[in-house]
């Protein structure tokens, strides 16, 4: 695989690293001298000098050729404007975007520019997993595929709680595919008993969320 | 703009280009009927405070290309501004986001054919 990475600052340098360690083959496109001869230093020609906004210094990477093109500079619009060029001029077929301030992410779904990667959401999310008084989590959306994962801690006196499976009156679209319990996980049978305090993630069609909770937050 | 008679909003994250609109005119930039808001063109609350759902034309000419193409394509497609008009420096930039639908303004490339007609005019040996 060739995978171009623009954006050479931490989170660049350690993807390239990344994919350089599983075998792939890596170019990154770093604008500021002074980090350009840095990396350029410990990754050599991986390294390229440049605006990887600029249409000349993405055809000198060799963006024709690119399997996979992620945009992580410290800035949104570059990320976006980068992705964008990839994917429409290049007909790169997978782009994947950094997000910096996650009120920008509308812009980048306005776009459609995905996958769009926002530390903070992410940081937000394990925040929400590992405080659960949040409720249901969002574990996972993948809109292309038209899922959604979520999380969700099972109330006693909730419909679900103390009721197999298969006695759980689950929407159309929605199935329960993994249990927590006692710090261990299993994918349950149409038997399994859910037990209050048990986690569960419920995979579901977009917009059945309000449906399914309340059979197991009550 | 304002004084061909059009009613003018500037968005602007620098308070100091407020002054600047001022200077040179018999009077301030709001008593000869212009907006002035302070705000970053990326924050969709800006925009909106500085008048984009009523706007007839917005005109996107920050100093940053990709501010500008990406603010262009936010009026687009989340305002739905009928005129929009982008100023692009890089002309490679500007001739490809033109084939995309967007009016852009190259003020590099028009740089580039003054200063060819005024080396024609000099007669230089090409």
């Amino acid at each position: 695989m060739y995978a171009i990475v623009v954006g050479g600052g931490k989170v660049g340098l350690n993807l390239a690293r990344e994919l350089l360690n599983k075998g792939s083959e890596v170019t990154l496109i770093e604008q500021r001298r002074d980090r350009y001869t840095a990396i350029e230093a410990e990754l050599e020609y991986v390294a390229q000098y440049g605006d990887g906004t600029e249409l000349w210094v993405l055809e000198r990477a060799g963006i024709q050729r690119a399997d996979l093109l992620v945009a992580v500079t410290g800035d949104d619009e570059d990320n976006l404007l980068v992705c964008q060029i990839a994917r429409e001029k290049y007909l790169v077929d997978r782009i994947i975007a950094r997000v910096n301030n996650p009120r920008n992410k509308q812009y980048f779904d306005l776009l459609g520019i995905q996958p769009s990667v926002s530390a903070t959401d992410l940081i937000l999310r394990l925040i929400e997993h590992e405080v659960p008084q949040y409720g249901t989590v969002h574990l996972l959306d993948l809109p292309g595929e038209k899922l959604e994962i979520i999380e969700m801690e099972v109330v006693p006196g909730a419909p679900a709680a103390g009721s197999a499976v298969q006695d759980i009156a689950m929407p159309e679209g929605t199935l329960v595919i993994s249990v927590l319990r006692e710090g261990g996980g299993f994918v349950p049978k149409a038997d399994t008993v859910i037990e209050p305090g048990d986690e569960v993630l419920v995979c579901l069609d977009p917009g059945l969320e309000d449906e399914v909770t309340p059979l197991f937050t009550g | 703009m304002l004084s061909s008679g059009h009613e003018v909003s500037v968005l602007d994250e620098d308070p100091l280009s407020h002054e600047r609109l001022d200077s040179g005119m018999p009077t301030t930039w709001e008593d000869a009927g212009g907006r002035f808001t302070i705000g970053q063109a990326i924050e969709r609350d800006a925009l909106v405070e500085a008048g984009i759902e009523q706007a007839d034309v917005f005109i996107a000419s920050t100093d940053g290309d990709n501010t500008n193409l990406t603010i262009a394509q936010i009026a687009r497609g989340m305002f739905e501004v009928p005129n929009i008009l982008v100023r692009v420096m890089d002309p490679a930039r500007a001739e490809w986001y033109e084939a995309q639908g967007l009016q852009t303004i190259c003020p590099t490339r028009y740089a580039i054919s003054m200063f060819e007609e005024r080396l024609a005019r000099i007669g230089a040996p090409s």
